[in-house]
């Protein structure tokens, strides 16, 4: 990692750099004055800058990327292969050894001989490594400076070659995005393509039975646990859909109604106030869920006699299903709000004059007419409640159980994740490398739901423009 | 219908119209009203949630933010406490002042004599009390060998079962007999009562209730979202500047474009498993830090910042371009000069409704680490930390009873910090943003 006291060299020597090269060019103007520069001295001392502080950080980045790794190798080279075998055939195990010989945490009594040279070894190169990285980066900063420095001339077109800088940053900045999904994909894809190697695609994409925890003993044979992630997605569906079940109608009711029926002044108190509930952090639901409504739903099964017939648990899909719906109802109705408000004004106005009630133009006009916004609006809820995690972590439950019975407690795909991965975990494991697995269909789905419903909307939202 | 030449069917077509519109207008009026009350029905089940929601966090968390404390009379007994100098900071170290509060309840409670009921009458106060009675004696030497009569801090059970009692209703799971006894005798010399828990706000997490802060929780939340914008406000102002003003309408913004707007709709979870596998399992990084945590949110709220800039730099009119280029000023400086600067409160408002959501985000954050039992509250962005919304999960989780309270307090602490950014986002745009 750059320390700090580097970057803070950086940043005075690029300041050091914006005045010699401001300075210079306010030589070289001299007596003629401003008029024969190409550019506002300010453009000469920032380009100078530039060439300062850029190479001398792309140093850093790289360096302060590679640097660990090859230490770990020319250290590693060192340690005895007697004392790897020692400790099971992990080097890694070792190289902590080493390293907390070198930090000093431990003493090196009884320590095999070829650890304390590799501490040793390690203690030296990090030192050296220090004073390299300072050395290399100082050069790069005061060479790449002097250079623009000399290069200054009263043509030198400064500020359009800041200017290019300038949009290359931004080009950069916006291009972060991309980088996101593709980092996205590769670390999930990379880690679930291990998995696969370990269990099946058909297996895990078919399979009934889902108990990663078997798989926790490492001399267990190839890992043994099963990965049938059915019931994690029947489970994720149930709750899913119970969601949407509240959600939609309750949402695009209350929609409608503010759209059409409600004066501006109710409108403009009630529909912050329902936003409130969007704004709501997830562990806040997930909290209410667990403390308040399950224990209410349990109830209620029991005073109904429910539990004649099916299983009542205390972690139930309705109970996780029921606050979801609540959280996702701000979301429907705000962009469904945004669809019943792109119909034109001329489609309700022609059906109320042929005699519709307010209903019946809300029914057969603007509701068909909206619909494939609404519908877009759904595809993007439903992906919305197939991610959420918090409130199903706190309030569905562990039990993989393949189910359509809503009192009963049942796991989805996000909850799994969080538990196979919370905790030291080893990441070699298929426990571990399983949760990867899970995470590349999660990302599957939702991208395929936003990437349609954003399309939907999209189209439509022309229709009417 | 009306078809002049055969009047039978007109006069037969214009009374059934009529006959039809009327007969079925109650039904369509009864209908007209039921939509209606549908409507209502909605918002009102929206609202009865969110009203719920506060009545159940609000009436469990106020007990969360009161404290039980004993009174109890401290003899500072320098042989008891091994100290013959309350100045000397080595014998404060090793001085016995659980010796002290034991005797001070066996005083307190004379009639105690069997060795088990000791024990527990010793447990009736936390073990934070010899902690106090420490660094009372380190601010006021000159107590040593006098006597003080002094409120000290209740144990969680005995917390738990006097905040219900004076509710009216007992709570009584965790307290024997002989302790409910105990407390009532307390309670006729007046020497309990309850007072404002300050240790919720000055302390960081505890396995003991009582003594449990979310000072911690909060500190890290700090340095996490102070990391997130650094990073996510220039970023995200830059890529917005490049996409209204720069990007030439190509295959390459488009992608861009798509981009961005699926990344505000994947789902939270996802961005943690990419900042576990990149930024721990790839770049090494140390569990468990607001850095690696701040870095997450960054890419979380990205979009979110992007989209909402974009919307602040579209409504500053062409007209103000327009005037910067004429009187020959570059693009660049167009957009700092005079764009950017329009468009700040905009922008802003956008940034603080991001970190709004960064704030209240949980899940992420457990995939890299930050869900570790740490005590210490933290000091920098490298320091091991945990965030306020998974201290919340944390206790939540917590079997003890006496965590129920101070859960709900630190949701109400967590509400308070998002309802003042939204105010501020509010306040924000209705000051400052202009309307053209």
């Amino acid at each position: 990692m750059p320390s700090a006291a580097l970057l803070l060299i950086i940043a005075l020597l690029s300041g050091a750099a914006f005045i010699a090269g401001r300075s210079r060019a306010l030589a070289l103007a001299g007596a003629g004055g401003l008029r024969i520069l190409n550019s506002l001295p300010f453009y000469y001392g920032t380009l100078t800058a530039f060439w300062c502080a850029l190479p001398s950080l792309l140093v850093v980045a790289i360096w302060s990327v590679l640097d660990g790794v090859i230490i770990r190798q020319m250290v590693g080279e060192l340690v005895p292969p007697a004392a790897v075998e020692a400790a099971g055939g992990n080097l890694g195990l070792v190289m902590n050894q080493v390293r907390n010989l070198a930090a000093g945490h431990v003493t090196a009594d009884g320590l095999d001989p070829g650890i304390v040279a590799a501490a040793e070894r390690l203690v030296q190169l990090e030192r050296v490594n220090r004073w390299a990285v300072a050395v290399v980066v100082l050069c790069s900063a005061i060479f790449g400076a002097l250079l623009m420095w000399l290069r200054i001339r009263p043509q030198l077109k400064a500020r359009a070659r800041v200017e290019d800088i300038f949009r290359w940053a931004l080009l950069a900045c916006a291009s972060l995005a991309i980088l996101t999904t593709i980092g996205i994909v590769l670390s999930v894809l990379f880690e679930s393509l291990r998995f696969f190697q370990r269990v099946p695609v058909t297996e895990f994409l078919f399979g009934l039975e889902w108990s990663p925890q078997t798989a926790i003993r490492a001399d267990q044979q190839g890992s043994s646990g099963s990965f049938g992630a059915v019931p994690l997605f029947a489970g994720t569906l149930l709750i899913a859909g119970i969601a949407l079940l509240i959600a939609v109608p309750t949402g695009l009711m209350s929609a409608i109604y503010l759209a059409e029926y409600a004066s501006p002044g109710v409108r403009a108190v009630i529909k912050p106030v329902l936003e409130v509930l969007a704004g709501i952090p997830t562990v806040v639901y997930g909290f209410f869920a667990a403390l308040t409504v399950a224990p209410m739903i349990r109830d209620l099964g029991l005073d109904l006699g429910l539990d004649q017939w099916m299983n009542i648990s205390s972690e139930s899909a309705l109970a996780a299903g029921l606050v979801m719906g609540v959280m996702i109802i701000p979301f429907i109705s705000s962009l469904s709000d945004d669809v019943i408000n792109a119909v034109p004004r001329s489609l309700r106005d022609g059906a109320l004059g042929l005699g519709s009630t307010p209903s019946e133009v809300v029914r057969l006009v603007v509701i068909p007419a909206a619909l494939p916004g609404i519908i877009g609006g759904i595809m993007l809820a439903a992906s919305r409640a197939i991610g959420e995690t918090m409130i199903v972590v706190m309030a569905a439950g562990l039990a993989a159980n393949l189910t359509a019975n809503p009192f009963d407690a049942v796991t989805t795909v996000t909850v799994q994740i969080v538990t196979l991965l919370v905790g030291d975990q080893e990441f070699e494991s298929a426990k571990t490398l399983a949760a990867f697995a899970l995470g590349l269909v999660l990302f599957a789905v939702t991208l395929a739901l936003n990437y349609f419903a954003l399309h939907i909307v999209r189209k439509y939202r022309e229709q009417y423009e | 219908m009306s078809n002049t030449n055969n009047p039978r069917a007109g006069q037969v077509g214009d009374i059934k119209t009529i006959d039809l519109v009327r007969r079925s207008l109650a039904r369509r009026y009864r209908a007209e009203t039921r939509f209606r009350w549908y409507g209502i029905a909605s918002i009102a089940l929206g609202l009865f949630f969110l009203l719920v929601l506060f009545v159940e966090i609000v009436g469990t968390g106020v007990d969360g933010f009161r404290q039980t404390l004993i009174r109890l009379p401290v003899k500072w007994d320098p042989p008891l406490l091994e100290i013959t100098d309350a100045r000397d900071p080595q014998q404060l170290e090793q001085g016995n002042f659980e010796a002290v509060v034991r005797v001070g309840l066996a005083q307190r409670f004379p009639q105690v004599t069997d060795r088990r009921e000791k024990r527990e009458l010793h447990a009736l106060l936390s073990i934070d009390a010899a902690y106090a009675l420490r660094s009372l004696l380190q601010k006021n030497p000159e107590l040593l060998g006098g006597e003080t009569a002094l409120w000290l801090l209740a144990d969680d059970d005995v917390d738990t079962y006097y905040k219900s009692l004076l509710r009216g209703e007992p709570f009584t799971a965790r307290t024997s007999e002989a302790r409910r006894a105990q407390i009532r005798e307390l309670m006729q010399t007046g020497d309990i009562r309850t007072g404002f828990n300050t240790r919720l706000f000055t302390s960081g997490d505890s396995s003991e209730p009582e003594m449990a802060g979310i000072l911690g929780a909060l500190m890290g939340s700090l340095l996490t979202l102070l990391v997130t914008f650094a990073l996510s406000f220039p970023i995200g102002v830059a890529a917005a500047v490049y996409l209204e003003e720069y990007a030439p309408r190509n295959r390459f913004t488009d992608f861009i474009e798509v981009n961005i707007s699926n990344l505000a709709a994947v789902p939270s979870i996802i961005f943690g498993l990419l900042g576990l596998a990149i930024f721990l399992n790839l770049l090494h990084f140390p569990r468990s830090i607001p850095l690696v945590g701040g870095l997450v949110l960054t890419l979380m709220t990205l979009p979110t910042i992007i989209i909402s800039s974009r919307n602040a730099i579209k409504a500053v009119p062409p007209s103000i371009r327009e005037a910067a280029l004429g009187i020959g000023a570059s693009k660049m400086q167009m957009i700092l000069h005079h764009v950017l600067p329009l468009a700040m409160p905009g922008m802003l408002t956008g940034a603080i409704l991001g970190m709004a959501q960064a704030l209240g985000e949980t899940a992420p954050l457990l995939m890299i680490g930050m869900v570790a039992f740490i005590v210490d509250v933290p000091h920098g962005i490298t320091d091991p930390a945990t965030v306020l919304p998974v201290q919340i999960f944390l206790w939540s989780d917590n079997p003890e009873r006496a965590f129920l309270a101070r859960t709900s307090a630190a949701i109400m602490v967590l509400l308070a910090f998002l309802v003042c950014m939204n105010a501020l986002a509010v306040w924000l745009r209705k000051r400052l943003e202009r309307r053209w």
